[in-house]
């Protein structure tokens, strides 16, 4: 077991591209890390310079207190679960699992007694005999978590373990992975572009964008107190909503919305709401009228797409998302959740209401939360 | 387990479809069948030769159905020259030549497919262009490296320069880099070296690349004429090509003892061939590619 660091490690492709830009971050002995971003954010390179895969281009990863510099992957002490798993077609399941005890020549006796006391934890007994191509997809996902647990390493990493599993037994996993992390406690490093895992799962998050981690926290913190536009865009589900908006005279202006508010240094901001802070109850709240496009009934909620007046900002997140509609004319899309007793009709037009408390502003230009929004933030 | 009935159709199917194959007639046939008949009359008639009698053998228009079956002229062949020799002699130099390609062009294959080295590209390019340059223009350089080593008039000048080759290589970097690397990085993540992964990962899923080159390396060697009459003179270290042309003299040929000789000396190609039937047709098919 270990700590790992990353040193101002930086990673570029072809001199100009970054595919990591001065990362510098410490995983402590036992933690669950989650690396989290869109494609092409630069968390897969991060975990493969910490398996050695690929070398830094500036800096470096220290696990333990050990530089990594120039080590080869095989005398790092490191596990990797793989996304399409890398299982050994010729091998049995036995065989796969044994590979890595076997080439660090350990006796017989103990690579059959930790092979077994793995395939017990893990549901495999029965089928060590066979062969990957002869495994499901679920099963295929145990071996290749089999044969990272098997070795008993200082540390996992894990390339979007789950994502080629369908949904039913994508949580499950979830869960048996959360499980065994805290029964063993052995540091892991997690690269996922889903978020929901990433909140599921994590200890601390990354929240990674362009070769930079935009912030570092619990789920909790990148959640409630995003540091800027593209976290509060890219974590929660749905998506924050995002108006372009003013600050002048105590107040804050976005479209048909206004919500007191001191001076905060800059005209131009980001507003930004959570689906779940709009409420169609408008009691002495700051109200919006809200055109409802779409319904989507999810059971105890309800999903309501549609727009208000103004215009939307972008978070640098949204082209990861599926939704971006056209918006006809001076109007932002806007997404809301409601308990499901108040669900209205497309078409429908009504007033909601916005919590003011759990509203956040946005510098405009650089897109750096202002601290003296309300939001969760002071919660 | 759901997918179980799928696959049983599936696999019934396929058999359904195999048995209407069988019986499917194709337009083509008439264009092929022609084709395999003009292709077998060589053959069939050189095993007609080898059991006539030197008489028969001179008869104009030639006879394809013998008077009377010649069995002796194959023992004839065998106490008339060192055949035993020469079959073993080519043996011994096919089997290495094979050996030695299977593993030189997996070691030079695997790095041009995998390992980033100081001008890769380039060496690369160099190793394929020697597949554009014909074996006449390069036979006496060859020639004199091979009489520096002394190796002439030995089996050794036939092993040796032919150990290892640019097509080889060519055609299992191709192969190997189309196999998944993350089993490679797995595999070193796992504590195996380069040499081990390539030894227990990646040839193991080479299966077909490597029956493919064995079986054009022994076509190859096996039929090799010229090269071993240039570098053999003695009539024991004879290869099997060089043996039947002891048949066939500037005033007569013994053409029956020769087809009867041909046809032992076809044996184990022929046999090769229907064992390595599908890999020897892919691999073909594969050397068509670029990749």
């Amino acid at each position: 077991m270990a700590d790992i660091t990353f040193d101002h490690v930086t990673k570029a492709f072809s001199g100009t591209v970054f595919a990591l830009d001065d990362l510098t971050l410490h995983v402590p002995d036992g933690e669950f890390l989650i690396l989290v971003g869109p494609s092409g954010c630069g968390k897969t390179t991060a975990l493969r310079i910490v398996a050695g895969l690929e070398r830094p281009t500036m800096g470096e990863v220290r696990i333990g207190d050990l530089s990594m510099n120039g080590v080869s992957p095989r005398d790092r002490d490191i596990a990797m679960v793989f996304q399409n798993y890398a299982l050994y077609p010729h091998m049995t399941v036995f065989r796969n699992l044994a590979f890595g005890l076997k080439e660090r020549r350990t006796p017989k006796d103990e690579i059959k007694r930790r092979v077994g006391e793995v395939s017990a934890m893990l549901g495999l007994d029965e089928l060590l005999k066979r062969r990957p191509a002869q495994l499901s997809g679920g099963q295929r996902q145990r071996v290749a978590m089999g044969r990272a647990l098997v070795r008993e390493p200082k540390a996992f990493l894990m390339d979007e373990p789950l994502s080629n599993l369908d949904a039913k037994l994508r949580v499950q996993m979830r869960a048996e992975l959360k499980r065994i992390h805290q029964q063993l406690g052995i540091t892991t490093i997690y690269v996922t572009h889903d978020q929901v895992e990433a909140m599921t799962l994590g200890e601390r998050v990354v929240v990674m964008s362009a070769g930079k981690a935009q912030q570092i926290g619990t789920p909790q913190e990148v959640y409630r107190k995003p540091a800027n536009l593209f976290v509060a865009g890219f974590i929660g589900s749905p998506s924050m909503n995002l108006l372009r908006g003013s600050v002048s005279g105590g107040r804050v202006v976005a479209g048909d919305l206004t919500i007191p508010h001191g001076d905060v240094g800059t005209q131009d901001v980001v507003v930004g709401i959570r689906p779940e802070c709009f409420t169609p109850s408008t009691d002495g709240r700051p109200t919006v009228e809200f055109q409802v496009d779409v319904v989507e009934p999810l059971g105890e909620q309800v999903v309501v797409h549609g727009s208000v007046a103004g215009s939307n900002a972008q978070s640098g997140a949204e082209e990861f998302e599926e939704l971006p509609m056209a918006v006809e004319g001076s109007r932002a899309l806007v997404t809301a959740v409601f308990e499901s007793a108040r669900e209205p009709s497309p078409g429908d037009r009504m007033r909601l209401g916005v919590m003011p408390e759990r509203i956040y502003l946005f510098d405009a230009h650089t897109g750096d939360v202002i601290e003296s929004s309300g939001g969760w933030a002071s919660s | 387990m759901t997918d179980r009935p799928i696959a049983a159709t599936a696999h019934e199917v396929e058999h359904v479809r195999k048995r209407e194959r069988r019986f499917l007639f194709s337009p083509w046939h008439l264009v092929l069948i022609p084709i395999a008949i003009a292709m077998l009359i060589p053959l069939v008639w050189m095993l007609v030769t080898s059991v006539q009698t030197l008489n028969e053998t001179r008869q104009y228009p030639p006879t394809l159905v013998p008077h009377s079956i010649q069995w002796h002229n194959y023992s004839d062949v065998l106490r008339l020259a060192p055949f035993g020799r020469w079959f073993l002699n080519t043996t011994i130099v096919t089997v290495t030549v094979v050996i030695g390609n299977l593993l030189f062009c997996s070691l030079a294959g695997y790095a041009f497919a995998r390992i980033k080295f100081f001008g890769r590209e380039v060496v690369f390019v160099l190793v394929l262009a020697t597949l554009m340059i014909p074996f006449q223009v390069v036979m006496i350089p060859t020639f004199l490296i091979v009489r520096r080593l002394g190796l002439i008039d030995t089996l050794g000048a036939l092993i040796v320069p032919n150990l290892a080759g640019a097509f080889g290589i060519f055609l299992l970097r191709q192969f190997f880099r189309t196999l998944p690397v993350e089993l490679e990085e797995a595999a070193r993540i796992d504590g195996a070296s380069r040499i081990g992964v390539l030894f227990k990962i990646v040839l193991p899923l080479s299966g077909p690349a490597l029956a493919t080159l064995a079986v054009i390396t022994f076509l190859w060697t096996w039929n090799d004429f010229l090269w071993p009459l240039i570098t053999i003179y003695s009539p024991s270290n004879y290869t099997l090509q060089l043996g039947l042309t002891t048949f066939q003299g500037a005033h007569a040929t013994i053409t029956n003892l020769l087809m009867a000789a041909n046809v032992m000396s076809m044996i184990p190609v022929l046999l090769l061939f229907f064992v390595a039937q599908r890999y020897f047709i892919r691999g073909i098919a594969t050397t068509g590619l670029k990749g």
